[in-house]
């Protein structure tokens, strides 16, 4: 080999690589698991219309009848090359999923836009008044933030602020026809549930990486040469606590996109998790995959992204020995 | 006044509030017992008020069971969410089935029968149009029909139309309709939602993408799975109906979300209270828990093919071994109106009124003595979703049955596949069934032995009885026929009725109604064009 690559982008290049084998490995376990889930969409549809002769017509137009393998292969043919299939309700599967995931998305950035800083913030303002009270009051509401169920902290945010208050509604269903300003208040409710449930892991997260930071012998020198604290934390430790935080922001983001399904279902929200609930409690395979295909996405893609950044900032990591 | 007409007197007077009678009925029943009696104190009783209709407003329905699968296509329509905003909003049937259980005309305006009721002929009503502009005409009706006995159709309406042999226009304003076998029942059986009349389209079948009826109202907006909306369309072809000028659908699967939305008045009425969260509405005075008798009820289920079942006295026994008053006292918080091993609802039409069967440990122990036996072992299957409560229903019968000498062990099921793997499959199961409006075609899906949920009963005479009355013309004959086989079931049949619940919504002040039938949920689906705002 004569042609040096970049290592970055070589780096990047096996990353990715790696990632889309995981996607594949996902889909064929999500396949495999919902195949063998008891009960079959035509049951779920028919319900008490149910027959048997109802359900074998309902099982051969959607092929059903297929071993499942035969499906799996089928469908991820048709997925390579961007094609999600019908949905068994007969409309295609990205019609279907495609505004809930905008809605998602939505919801996301807006939260992430104010986490991501909020949280480094009060990490770095933690980590430099260190043992004094605004850390103490920090790390002890943020344990007990993390350690309180989402779906608890939903409801008490519910029941104080659209209950009791009545300051924001309590039902964040944006539908058509609603304006820019009404959609967002009404997401008020669902951003600082979900505001509650991530800034506590980014800001410990956050504190940690730069304490361990602040513990190496050149954080010492840099003390000794008479720095100040501020600049310390800010300028020497920081830099080399990107790593880390990296990969505590984008759990968290990933967590954003695919985790939301119980503020969603608390707040009525109607998001690409509710849609995989409705999916798996009707067997809609397509709809399953299609999202489980988008989760799992959403995980790897952020990571990968962490881990470059991490690399970038550590050229150490380039050269593993 | 006596004591027992005291007591017939609290009753009735339950009975109204609960809505199983009317307030006619209660006046007429309690002054045959007042002119009976001396005086009496009338006990508390609470009207709702039926003031006149208004015109105008919007009305929003916080509902439970919208999925992003739902469409237009009315063979695949299965919920009630689907059922009262398409059907009992945007479309409508040949005929409609009124609050009290009647059947009336609706887009047909006459219908008359020969033959021993296999040949029906439907009369159109005159100038009715759909949304579009387009006149209903016997074509319409027709495609709408044969759009559900195509071969291999998975219509929820299969059952029904596969009674169809044949749909003929008659003139420019009929259609007639023959049976394979006489069916007197066919005018309700129009009722069903799926039966919804789509305009036809050029070269055979249904327009199921335009959402174009001749409803009440029309389609304004619909996003599968998350909110219908629905304007009011003012051509309708029944008097001053309907009274709103838009109905919001709303899907919100969490039931402490529904409650939410309805406390912060996001929404002006809820679907399937929690029984918990009963005491919370009741407490306030914009809200009011209505309760309306239906036709759905839980049972556990016996398949009377297999050992102990099949034998009769083992099933009385079993029948006489289960408090029921206990059951729904602990069970189901006082929710519910107490079963008689007959599924037939006693809202529904040729009810046949039996001695209540009550719990006695004598009466199981006499039946089991009957059956040779000292004691016996039975499983009882049940899940959570067996029907809700069942497992603790199954627990509180388990102590309820020992003292008789009968050991019932509780089989704890998942609920997830629990249809498909334990109902029917199982001897002994809990069930939870939605009911069927009419008694014929209750007892030909469940219980005559060619039934296809049939779960392993037969009883010739009681087969005999549903065939002479399917095709009987006269009412007095039909009705002694139909008691005699609610009798058989009660005695012989292998199903035990725990409880028959109400449709247990939650309701704001602002909204205005009539009697409200519970044949099918949502005022038999058509809540759309009978409710109003008063306000």
């Amino acid at each position: 080999m004569t042609t040096k690559s970049h290592p970055i982008l070589s780096m990047a290049a096996s990353r990715i690589g790696l990632g889309l084998l995981s996607l594949v490995i996902v889909s064929l376990i999500i396949f495999s698991a919902v195949s063998f889930l008891p009960g079959s969409y035509a049951s779920a549809i028919l319900g008490q219309n149910a027959t048997q002769a109802a359900i074998s017509a309902m099982e051969i137009k959607l092929g059903l009848n297929r071993p499942w393998f035969v499906r799996y292969l089928a469908w991820l043919g048709a997925a390579a090359t961007g094609d999600m299939g019908l949905s068994f309700s007969g409309r295609p599967v990205m019609a279907l999923i495609g505004p809930r995931l905008k809605n998602t998305l939505v919801l996301a950035s807006i939260t992430a836009a104010i986490a991501v800083p909020l949280s480094i913030t009060l990490g770095i303002v933690c980590a430099r008044y260190r043992g004094r009270f605004i850390d103490k009051f920090l790390s002890t509401s943020t344990l007990a933030s993390i350690s309180i169920p989402e779906f608890f902290v939903a409801y008490v945010v519910m029941m104080v602020l659209a209950v009791k208050l009545q300051l924001f509604p309590s039902m964040a269903g944006i539908r058509n026809g609603m304006g820019l300003g009404e959609q967002l208040y009404r997401m008020v409710l669902p951003i600082l549930t979900l505001l509650l449930v991530i800034l506590a892991h980014m800001v410990r997260n956050t504190r940690a990486a730069i304490l361990s930071v602040m513990a190496s012998p050149y954080v010492e020198m840099a003390r000794l040469k008479g720095e100040p604290e501020k600049r310390v934390v800010i300028r020497q430790a920081l830099p080399n606590a990107i790593g880390p935080i990296a990969s505590v922001v984008a759990l968290n983001l990933a967590y954003l996109i695919s985790g939301v399904v119980v503020i969603e279902v608390v707040f009525v929200y109607p998001g690409v998790g509710q849609a995989m609930i409705d999916a798996v409690r009707n067997r809609d395979v397509p709809v399953i995959q299609a999202c489980a295909l988008i989760f799992a996405a959403a995980y790897i893609g952020f990571n990968l992204i962490a881990d470059i950044i991490s690399i970038v900032s550590n050229p150490r990591l380039l050269h593993p020995r | 006044m006596s004591e027992s007409d005291r007591g017939q007197m609290n009753d009735l007077a339950h009975k109204l509030r609960n809505g199983a009678i009317s307030r006619r009925e209660f006046l007429a029943r309690s002054s045959a017992l007042l002119a009976a009696g001396a005086a009496m104190t009338m006990p508390g009783m609470s009207y709702a008020q039926t003031a006149e209709p208004k015109a105008g407003g919007k009305m929003r329905l916080g509902l439970h069971n919208a999925s992003q699968n739902d469409n237009l296509d009315p063979g695949t329509w299965s919920t009630s969410w689907t059922g009262a905003s398409f059907n009992g909003g945007v479309y409508n049937n040949l005929v409609e089935i009124l609050p009290d259980g009647s059947v009336a005309p609706d887009l047909a305006e006459s219908w008359e029968q020969e033959d021993k009721a296999a040949t029906w002929r439907f009369k159109l009503r005159k100038g009715v149009t759909f949304h579009n502009g387009k006149s209903l005409t016997p074509e319409d009706v027709r495609q709408s029909f044969l759009h559900h006995m195509k071969p291999d159709s998975t219509s929820g309406a299969r059952a029904i139309v596969q009674q169809i042999s044949s749909i003929d226009l008659d003139g420019s304003d009929a259609v007639v309709f023959k049976l394979a076998d006489g069916n007197a029942d066919l005018p309700y059986l129009m009722s069903d939602y799926h039966l919804s009349i789509f305009p036809a389209q050029e070269g055979g079948g249904i327009d199921i993408q335009s959402g174009k009826g001749t409803g009440a109202f029309l389609l304004d907006s619909f996003e599968p799975g998350i909110a219908t909306r629905l304007k009011r369309n003012p051509n309708y072809h029944k008097n001053n109906k309907p009274y709103l000028d838009e109905v919001e659908f709303i899907s919100i699967p969490d039931a402490t979300a529904r409650l939410n939305a309805l406390l912060t008045g996001e929404v002006d009425f809820i679907q399937d209270l929690d029984i918990r969260n009963v005491p919370m509405v009741e407490r306030s005075s914009d809200f009011t828990v209505q309760r309306v008798p239906s036709l759905r009820h839980f049972s556990f289920d016996m398949d009377t093919r297999v050992a102990p079942f099949d034998n009769p006295d083992v099933r009385l026994a079993l029948k006489y071994a289960l408090d029921r008053d206990d059951v729904i006292d602990k069970v189901f918080l006082g929710e519910g109106r107490k079963g008689n091993d007959n599924p037939v609802s006693s809202i529904m039409k040729y009810y046949h009124e039996l001695p209540q069967r009550d719990y006695s440990i004598e009466k199981a122990k006499e039946h089991l003595a009957k059956a040779g036996l000292t004691n016996v072992s039975v499983d009882l299957h049940v899940a959570d979703n067996a029907f809700a409560g069942a497992i603790d229903a199954a627990v509180l019968y388990q102590e309820h049955a020992a003292k008789a000498g009968i050991t019932i062990n509780v089989v704890r099921e998942a609920a997830d596949g629990y249809w498909e793997n334990v109902w029917l499959k199982k001897s002994f199961a809990g069930v939870d069934w939605f009911g069927r409006a009419k008694v014929d075609w209750l007892f030909s899906t469940i219980y005559t032995s060619k039934a296809p949920w049939n779960a392993g009963w037969s009883n010739a005479r009681f087969d005999e009885l549903c065939e002479k009355a399917r095709t009987e013309a006269d009412d007095a004959k039909r009705t002694a026929y139909y008691a005699e086989a609610q009798q058989i079931i009660h005695d012989d049949g292998n199903l035990l009725t725990v409880a028959f619940v109400d449709w247990r919504n939650a309701v704001s002040n602002k909204l205005g109604y009539d009697k409200v039938g519970g044949l099918m949920p949502l005022d038999n689906m058509r809540m759309c064009e009978r409710w109003w705002l008063k306000a």
